[in-house]
């Protein structure tokens, strides 16, 4: 199953699967906030380009029916258009609320590293 | 067109790669611009030129700039310590 | 008390009441328990030491789960439907009534609009929703007594007047801005709409605030300004799509017009829906910066 044919015919979808698992793996091992949060958005858009691969059809059109023709064969899947459309703005918001939070736990603890975060707070809460 | 597809492919990982890797943070975040901006053209690609205009005003704008003035703010931009002067 | 089965014994240990069956301890079911002599902690002497073994555990787990999530998702993948296929169980009939019939029941001529703004507007107006939460979220976290000051200039030019961004933002500001709202009025005719345009448009703020400074945009636009956009326009998106809904989602009794490329004024309620979805985007991308960018005060 696992020949070069198939990497080349799915290739968005495998690209998306590594951009994802580097997003991942940024997410839960690199000890910078910042990272995690660009991680986070690697992830996204990862999920991105996934769905709208799997929307397109060899030699479809963007979806905006101008000549008249409405056959759905002449166009791609608009479905996942409008599902990543609406995620790529909502990920903005939540980048925006955890750059947020990560202000404020500068504040408090004057460094970016969670770890050592969790060693001040547990130091804090003991002494 | 498929080596085109290919070449985007492979600057993707590369800019996610060093994006993880990049030591110094806003190095990271521009090269996180880049692969905003590379993905604004993938999505040309698949025909879909809504998502191309919004990933280019969200991923290369607002973002990057929610970043950089974080970073400001966090004192991690070169040459804006505050106790610095 | 020994022969309590296990389904008892669990019941008393979900109740609270330890039943300890070891040998030497005397204390029964009913028994009030008697006060511990205090242990003496190990972590107390050395509390970063737990810690310490917690982080390697979780680095060790955590190399695991990507491990195997990378083999999950990568053999996933390669039994998925291929890319390109037109017979890809994703293109059923629900994408082919909407290319097919969405211009006679929506009017819109931009497929992706009339699906996200007229069969799945109420999913719409759900994240319209998350974007104004996500701006009083942000609101509430950066608010405080130190940060209430504005700079004169911007966070990035705040030592002197920069040449380069005054030159070059005169010149884009205007390109920006006339873009957006293109972008905006025309989501229903071409690709486009509230989305794409709102962001836009939210960098065109960001770029006007940091030209002129953050104390003459506060005064044109400041947090009460934005929020009453949003709120004014969600309230107007929810009465629309309310009626709409209402009338039995078809606007009952009312021929939709059908857009035609070139003329605004046609297809119905999409453009002023996607008037407001920019109005609410572009408030949110310019609220979080603004709010980004206060001057602690120290």
């Amino acid at each position: 199953m696992l020949d070069l044919q198939t990497l080349i015919d799915m290739r968005y979808q495998v690209v998306a699967v590594i951009l994802f698992c580097i997003g991942f793996a940024t997410l839960f091992l690199h000890p910078n906030l910042i990272k995690k949060v660009i991680g986070l958005n690697l992830m996204d858009s990862a999920v991105f380009l996934m769905l709208a691969a799997v929307g397109y059809i060899d030699g479809g059109k963007a979806p905006i029916i101008v000549d008249g023709i409405t056959d759905a064969s002449y166009y791609i899947n608009p479905v996942p258009g409008g599902l990543v459309l609406t995620g790529i703005v909502v990920a903005v918001s939540t980048t925006a609320l955890f750059l947020a939070l990560i202000q404020r736990l500068y504040y408090m603890y004057h460094t970016l590293n969670l770890d050592e975060i969790l060693l001040l707070a547990k130091r804090s809460e003991h002494y | 067109m498929i080596y085109f597809e290919f070449l985007l492919l492979i600057f993707l990982i590369f800019c996610a790669v060093g994006t993880v890797f990049t030591r110094n943070l806003l190095s990271s975040i521009i090269v996180f611009m880049a692969f905003s901006a590379i993905m604004s053209v993938i999505w040309l690609l698949l025909e879909s030129p809504d998502l191309a205009i919004t990933e280019a005003a969200v991923g290369a704008g607002v973002d990057t700039i929610l970043f950089l003035v974080t970073l400001k703010r966090i004192h991690a931009l070169k040459g804006t310590e505050k106790d610095e002067k | 008390m020994k022969n309590k089965s296990l389904l008892h014994r669990f019941v008393d240990w979900v109740n609270g009441d330890v039943a300890d069956d070891r040998p030497g301890n005397i204390r029964t079911v009913g028994s009030l328990p008697e006060a511990k002599p205090p242990k003496e902690k190990p972590e107390h002497t050395d509390p970063l030491r737990h810690l310490n073994r917690q982080i390697a555990a979780y680095r060790v787990s955590a190399v695991l789960v990507c491990v195997s999530l990378m083999l999950a998702l990568t053999y996933t993948v390669l039994c998925l439907p291929t890319y390109n296929d037109p017979s890809a169980p994703t293109n059923n009939e629900v994408s082919q009534r909407y290319v097919e019939q969405g211009m006679e029941e929506t009017g819109a001529v931009n497929t992706v609009a009339g699906m996200i703004l007229d069969y799945r507007a109420f999913d719409t107006f759900g994240e319209s929703t998350v974007l104004f939460t996500a701006t009083a979220a942000v609101l509430f976290i950066t608010l405080s007594k130190h940060t209430k000051e504005w700079t004169e200039r911007g966070p990035f030019a705040d030592s002197s007047k920069d040449p380069i961004l005054q030159v070059v933002g005169k010149i884009l500001l205007p390109m920006i801005f006339v873009y957006g709202i293109y972008v905006v009025l025309n989501g229903h005719l071409s690709p486009g709409g509230g989305f794409s345009g709102g962001a836009v448009l939210g960098g065109g703020l960001i770029l006007a605030s940091s030209m002129f400074g953050q104390k003459k945009m506060v005064r044109v636009l400041s947090a009460n300004v934005t929020t009453g956009l949003s709120v004014a326009c969600l309230l107007a998106y929810a009465a629309m799509k309310g009626y709409s809904f209402f009338t039995g989602a078809n606007h009952v009794g009312w021929e939709i017009p059908k857009g035609t490329p070139g003329d605004i004024l046609s297809s119905g309620f999409i453009l002023p829906l996607n008037i407001c979805v920019g109005i609410i985007v572009a408030c949110t991308m310019f609220s979080f910066y603004s709010l980004f960018s206060q001057v602690e005060e120290e």
